[in-house]
């Protein structure tokens, strides 16, 4: 295959930089190279979900066998546990909220935008690293402090905040409220000022390291659909993330200043309090401001990366490249103007309501798009069954399922019934909590070549993939029925209700489901460590895959590319294109080596490849002469 | 030809901004989206009703003025490091940071006469917003003064010059940002307290 470098550009000062060696600190804990920071977001991630899993498994217990004795977990949790060996009703609330809290956060917003938008920007951009390394490490290092604010929050004496992930006021603004309204809600806000903090760093370093930093030839056209998803990404959150600051700023000054901003009217024990003339909705409006967009930011990523590794293992240009785009352009702006149908039952004004409902269902129309451009990638598509590409997959189903049941809670009559009901949980934890999820496990199991030059077990992957797919769906299919019965969320116990006995079994079922999808990723987790030190060796191109990342060396070092970057001569799905022999065609492989397989218009392209190439040898040429 | 162009133009090297600055924009945009969500708040609040009436302080009018006044000399100062003109660019430095300052000092003293109308941060929200809104531009003020003396002192060392404006530009756009999110928020309460 023919590689032609006839580009002078690249980074030459970089090349002094190779010289000095790092120590331990600069290298794995200060470090400003996007990989090392992209691997320390994964790997906090990772360890974020694991807690997020095991809070998810103690409310589960108590939801599917209320009458267990729970005293063989005080060694754990301490005084949690009650004198009879039940789990404390306010633990209980504080559990579902900091489930919430870490998985929309810490996993799924840092873990998955955090690591891949640090690790492949660059990469597949052809960049020698991020706009500012130094602005990259603050974002990581803003983001661990957040972390362990939050983490120092779990072990406080009245425990972490309990008010749910959204900390509604009044009940997050007043301590009086539950405990969970006390030192752990403090501890919360300070935490998420950090996580804004990094998000926004993070974000500004995205978004101008993929419009300023390409190489030579990688225009917007031939970006891959992982990075326009990034890009994406990165804009919402760089536009909703300071509503919520703005939001959380007057709930601190709500909380610890004596200001009414969300408070009025509230009496406590018969007592008034001094709070006049706040609105609780006010809260709701910016909270969703960013709420609403979080579920985007969580689930683009996931799109792109699936795009990515759909292409690649079917061996088939994406179908509908620009499609794509369009759609996700139109998730992006959408995304920013249907906040208020999480509030349908707020008290809201219903034609309000009406306007926020015709334009959540519009938002059908991009996704279903999206869906079917992936169902046409893999119809005919010769399948290689990665562990990636299977989780890919998985990633499609579930944005199917947990898509449709989005229709109806987006109008605004049906959601009266449904609203903060267990149906809800099924939707989102179908189409943005375990979509997204498996859109990072395909991410982690195709790019972990790249990030530590070495294989993972596919073996093992298969069996962790198929044990998570079917107990997410044993997990929350049978959640929509218990919805739709009205169970509400939330709620520590529903015993005392006679028409939620009838669930009880159905519930045992959905905690045990939940229990083994739990373990089952101590599978992935042996996988991942023991891969890192003593898995195959990586091929150069493990998956013949036509992205960037794969022209560096199989571990890079810092800067990426030894030599020049490479220049971009076509766009990243040239798979199985008629007339090659080959049946990939990397980016940097000119249009004019590949006669054979050209289209058209493509022939047009490769006279003036010639002849940029004829004019820049003259410039060569005339350098070398000056020397 | 014109194919032959866009050819050219998409093979290029797309640097196009320098990255500090594009970053500077970005964050620009995100303050912009900070202010935006607390003067919705603003307007949705009111619309609710049990709203305390009471006149915004008049030293809004001269702070108004000065940052105004700032912008003008720190273009000043601008223009003059473009022509390499030392003598200007110092004295437009130093007139901008001591207009910060006026400023700073002239919104302290809108927070006093609000106190003398018996308006506070705690109590009515109508008056916790406005102390919001001068409180939360005063910090952004304060940062900009910073970077104002930060390029203050590297002009003294000769360090900006025509051929190296990117701080300058930078702090240029900065304060300039700064100024019409004040003239943004003032127009905003004129219109809506």
């Amino acid at each position: 295959m023919a590689v032609v470098n006839t580009a002078t550009h690249g980074d030459h000062a970089h090349e002094v930089h190779d010289d000095h060696h790092d120590n331990f600190i600069t290298k794995y804990i200060f470090s400003t190279d996007h990989k090392m920071i992209g691997k320390q977001f994964l790997v906090t991630g990772i360890f974020w979900a694991l807690i997020g899993g095991f809070l998810s498994i103690l409310f589960r217990l108590q939801l599917g066998f209320p009458e267990m004795d729970m005293s063989f977990l005080r060694p754990i949790l301490g005084g949690w546990i009650t004198e009879t060996g039940e789990l404390d009703q306010n633990f209980y609330l504080a559990l579902v909220t900091m489930h919430g809290t870490i998985m929309v956060f810490f996993v799924l917003t840092a873990g998955l935008s955090g690591t891949f938008s640090n690790f492949l920007i660059p990469l597949q951009i052809g960049a020698r690293d991020m706009a500012s390394g130094f602005m990259n490490m603050l974002s990581y290092w803003f983001f661990f402090v957040s972390g362990l604010i939050m983490f120092a929050s779990l072990f406080l004496e009245k425990g972490p905040a309990g008010g749910g992930w959204v900390v509604y006021p009044p009940l997050s603004a007043l301590e009086q409220a539950i405990p969970g309204s006390g030192m752990g809600m403090t501890l919360w806000l300070i935490a998420m000022v950090f996580f804004i903090a990094s998000t926004l760093l993070g974000g500004i370093n995205y978004i101008t390291t993929i419009i300023n930093m390409r190489t030579k030839g990688m225009t917007f056209a031939r970006l891959p659909l992982t990075i326009w998803s990034f890009f994406l990404t990165a804009v919402i959150g760089l536009l909703s993330f300071p509503v919520l600051f703005a939001a959380a700023l007057l709930l601190v000054f709500d909380r610890s200043f004596g200001t009414s901003f969300y408070l009025a009217d509230i009496y406590i024990g018969g007592e008034a309090l001094p709070h006049t003339g706040g609105s609780p909705v006010l809260y709701q409006h910016l909270f969703w401001f960013l709420g609403h967009p979080e579920v985007y930011i969580v689930l683009l990523p996931a799109l792109g990366i699936t795009s990515e590794v759909i292409a690649t293992n079917s061996r088939k240009p994406i179908f509908g490249y620009k499609a794509m785009i369009i759609s996700m352009l139109g998730i992006t702006i959408l995304s920013f103007v249907v906040w208020a149908h999480h509030m349908f039952v707020s008290g809201m004004n219903p034609f309000l309501g009406s306007v926020f409902m015709f334009l959540t269902l519009i938002i059908a129309v991009p996704s279903a798009v999206k869906v079917f451009n992936y169902l046409t990638t893999l119809w005919r598509g010769n399948l290689i069954f990665t562990p990636a590409m299977l989780f890919s997959i998985g990633l499609v189903s579930f944005f199917i399922s947990g898509g449709l049941t989005g229709i109806f809670l987006g109008n605004s009559a049906i959601d009266i019934q449904l609203h903060d009901t267990y149906f809800v949980v099924a939707h989102f934890h179908l189409v943005m909590g375990s979509a997204s999820f498996f859109g990072l496990m395909a991410g982690v199991y195709h790019w972990f070549p790249k990030m530590f030059g070495r294989m993972m077990d596919s073996k093992l992957g298969y069996i962790h993939f198929w044990l998570t797919f079917i107990g997410v769906y044993m997990v929350f299919f049978p959640m929509h029925y218990i919805g739709i019965a009205g169970f509400p969320r939330r709620y520590y116990s529903w015993t005392n209700f006679d028409f939620a006995n009838m669930y009880t079994d159905l519930n045992m079922f959905v905690s045990i489901a939940a229990i083994v999808t739990f373990a089952a990723q101590f599978i992935f987790l042996f996988n991942f460590f023991y891969s890192m030190y003593k898995g195959r060796k990586a091929p150069h191109n493990p998956w013949r895959s036509n992205t960037l990342e794969w022209t560096t060396p199989i571990n890079p070092g810092h800067g990426n590319w030894p030599g020049e970057i490479p220049s971009v001569y076509r766009w990243p799905y040239d798979y199985s294109k008629p007339g090659s022999a080959a049946d990939f065609i990397p980016q940097t492989v000119p249009l004019s080596a590949t006669p054979e397989s050209n289209l058209p218009h493509e022939e047009e392209l490769v006279k003036l490849e010639k002849q940029i190439m004829a004019e820049e040898g003259q410039v060569l040429v005339a350098n070398e002469s000056n020397k | 030809m014109e194919e032959r162009l866009e050819y050219i133009e998409g093979a290029e090297q797309p640097i196009s901004m320098h990255p500090k600055k594009f970053a500077l924009w970005l964050f620009i945009v995100s303050t912009v989206m900070v202010f935006a969500a607390l003067t919705s708040a603003y307007i949705v609040r009111q619309a609710e009703g049990n709203w305390l009436e009471f006149n915004l302080p008049s030293v809004f009018y001269w702070t108004s003025a000065i940052i105004v006044l700032s912008s003008g000399t720190m273009h000043w100062a601008y223009t003059a490091a473009q022509r390499d003109d030392m003598k200007i660019l110092k004295l437009g430095m130093v007139l901008t940071s001591i207009l910060g300052v006026a400023f700073l000092v002239g919104q302290w003293y809108s927070w006093v006469a609000l106190v003398d109308r018996d308006v506070y941060f705690v109590g009515n929200p109508a008056g916790s917003f406005l102390y919001v809104f001068t409180g939360l531009h005063a910090l952004h003020l304060i940062s900009g003064v910073i970077f104002l003396i930060i390029v203050l002192i590297s002009s003294f060392k000769y360090k900006i010059h025509s051929k190296s404006m990117t701080r300058m530009e930078m702090c240029a756009t900065y304060w300039h940002f700064l100024g019409g999110l004040w003239i943004y928020l003032f127009m905003f309460l004129l219109l809506n307290h």
